[in-house]
């Protein structure tokens, strides 16, 4: 009986009737390999985010709570505070738009100008414009926040060489929000850069000689070739900042550490706060997945973009 | 490709001093300071004595002034234990990437097994999901397991990221299939194929995917804290954010403590530059 056995594992037979084992053989060490991955997304995110959407239905606050509410959560989402989170939604989106139309226009910009340059200064600039990216978003706002600073601050000082008032950046209610985007404006957009640099060198040199040899200016070769061969590339960096700007938190947490009124809250400072001061965790959760909808809407471009191989 | 770039910028504008070049080069050093001052400013606030900081005009260059470190370790006294959080916390996610996203950036590459793809996009739909929204979720597991202040709480979350797996597997589709087979021949194992042929061949990638991780984590600041309440286990950037609240107007003790956080990313940097914007170029890349 043993013996048998025996030879029917090995004969071809035996492992046509165990599929299994023969799958296994052939397939297992791939999903071994990728399990740990798996393991860690999820317990990390896949879970979560599931929970996530049934806490935004239940009345979830700490240690216990769970009563199904239906959609209130996302009624009060809207409403707790007189609406804060609807000035949140508002501030947010400004944010968005302005500094993400400057990102991409700053970034563009500055690329086109190192596309000229030879290797050497490419890196040099690359460089000189990544550094400041590498330090945390808190040390960067614990330091804009300083030359923001009404009495001491490095931009007033500026201002009062050309003889203008001070100005109280951060603590007026009506520019507060103003003197956040300045403070993003004013950093060069590092990853935008390096990425429509490294766009740019991929185009072919023949294309613009042949645009030399039809007497083409640069501004139209800028036009006609650079812009219409990195229009990926720039799809890609637009949905990668608003994203982004989106999820703006810590430059608003400690730049205005207890907000300006209402004018400096945005959708993750308000979460962080339903939180924290309100404990109403359904709530937050309704809000998060309001920024997941809006998240989505624009990953989704992301996700194609993925997904086609469009090349030059 | 240096050479043809340099000969092609040759061509298209001679070194002339004509005035579209000035005003390029305006530009580009302009903005290169406009980038570079916050930080310098940063430096000089934490090298001037705390009382030359608060007045006007402001000192535009550091002094050589070390007492706004000496307040620091003397008031901050936790400062070197959130360095130390900081350190363990980082390599605890980073050393998890290095092996994990290489076997299934392995696996992804260049294994074949039913489903491969499907879990493939599974894994890359994840970078739509804003990582707040699995805050609240998070925050009440570590809240029913007390695992508040633990470094755990903070380690094991960072598991979940989807960059290095997508690096990893672009990176191994360009190696040649030829030698992974040379060792299945010989006899080796598929673990060992792994570790004896994909992982050493991988090193650029994981030179860039070590110093990503690094960065993006040494920085993170809202999850840590959510979960760090205690001084102890803070871990840097919670710890600077707490030097402003606690040494409001000591603005020397708040620089010099920034300054000191920044520095060990900023030295990185200028070692590693190269890695770096490799990284940025991955994730821009195409699957």
């Amino acid at each position: 009986m043993a013996d048998t056995n025996l030879t029917q594992v090995n004969s071809p037979a035996a492992q046509r009737t165990n599929p299994l084992v023969l799958f296994l053989r052939k397939y297992g060490w791939g999903y071994v390999f990728v399990l740990p991955s798996f393991l860690a997304f999820g317990i990390f995110t896949f879970i979560p985010v599931i929970w996530a959407f049934i806490i935004s239905f239940q009345d979830f606050r700490p240690r216990g709570g769970g009563d199904w509410v239906g959609l209130q959560n996302y009624r009060d989402a809207f409403t707790t505070q007189n609406g804060v989170f609807l000035e949140a939604l508002k501030n947010t989106i400004i944010y968005a738009v302005v500094t993400v139309t400057a990102n991409i226009f700053i970034g563009l910009f500055l690329a086109s100008l190192l596309q000229p340059l030879s290797n050497k200064f490419q890196t040099f600039f690359r460089a000189a414009y990544y550094l400041p990216a590498v330090t945390s978003a808190v040390i960067i706002a614990v330091t804009w926040r300083w030359l923001f600073n009404t009495q001491w601050g490095f931009l007033n000082f500026l201002l009062g060489l050309i003889g203008a008032a001070p100005v109280r950046w951060l603590s007026d209610p009506d520019i507060a929000l103003q003197s956040i985007i300045l403070s993003t404006v004013f950093t060069i957009p590092a990853a935008g850069v390096v990425l429509f640099n490294a766009a740019m060198n991929s185009i072919p040199k023949d294309f613009y000689e042949a645009a030399d040899l039809e007497g083409a200016g640069p501004i139209r070769k800028w036009w006609s070739i650079t812009l219409p061969l990195i229009k990926s590339t720039t799809l890609y960096v637009v949905v990668l900042y608003t994203i982004a700007s989106f999820e703006v938190f810590e430059k608003v947490y400690i730049m205005v550490p207890s907000g300006v009124g209402n004018s400096t809250q945005t959708i993750v400072t308000q979460i962080y706060q339903t939180v924290f001061s309100q404990f109403r965790y359904g709530v937050a959760s309704a809000q998060a997945m309001v920024l997941f909808v809006i998240v989505v809407s624009f990953a989704v471009i992301q996700f194609r973009f993925f997904r086609s191989d469009v090349e030059y | 490709m240096a050479l043809s770039v340099a000969q092609n910028a040759g061509r298209q504008a001679p070194s002339r001093v004509t005035a579209p070049r000035i005003l390029m080069w305006v530009a580009l050093i302009l903005t290169t300071l406009i980038s570079l001052f916050p930080m310098y400013w940063m430096f000089v606030t934490a090298f001037t004595p705390t009382q030359d900081t608060i007045k006007t005009p402001p000192d535009l260059f550091p002094h050589a002034d070390l007492s706004n470190f000496e307040r620091l370790f003397a008031q901050a006294r936790d400062y070197w234990a959130w360095f130390a959080n900081s350190v363990i916390i980082t390599l605890g996610i980073t050393f998890f990437h290095l092996i994990f996203d290489t076997l299934s950036g392995y696996a992804f590459a260049k294994k074949r097994f039913p489903g491969r793809n499907i879990l493939f996009w599974v894994i890359i739909s994840t970078l739509m999901i804003p990582p707040q929204v699995t805050l609240v979720p998070l925050y009440i597991v570590v809240q029913n397991f007390n695992l508040r202040d633990s470094l755990w709480a903070v380690i094991l979350p960072g598991w979940a990221n989807v960059f290095g797996i997508f690096l990893m597997r672009q990176y191994i589709q360009t190696l040649p299939t030829e030698l992974e087979e040379a060792g299945r021949i010989d006899g080796c194992s598929e673990p060992g194929i792994f570790w004896r042929i994909i992982l050493p061949l991988s090193k650029p990638a994981l030179a860039a995917l070590a110093i990503f991780t690094f960065v993006r984590f040494w920085n993170d600041f809202l999850w840590p804290s959510m979960v760090l309440i205690k001084s102890p286990s803070y871990t840097l950037p919670v710890g600077v954010a707490s030097l402003q609240t606690e040494f409001s107007t000591d603005y020397g003790l708040i620089f010099a403590g920034s300054a000191l956080a920044a520095l060990p990313m900023i030295l990185f940097f200028l070692a590693f530059q190269k890695y770096f914007l490799e990284g940025v170029r991955a994730g821009a890349v195409k699957g």
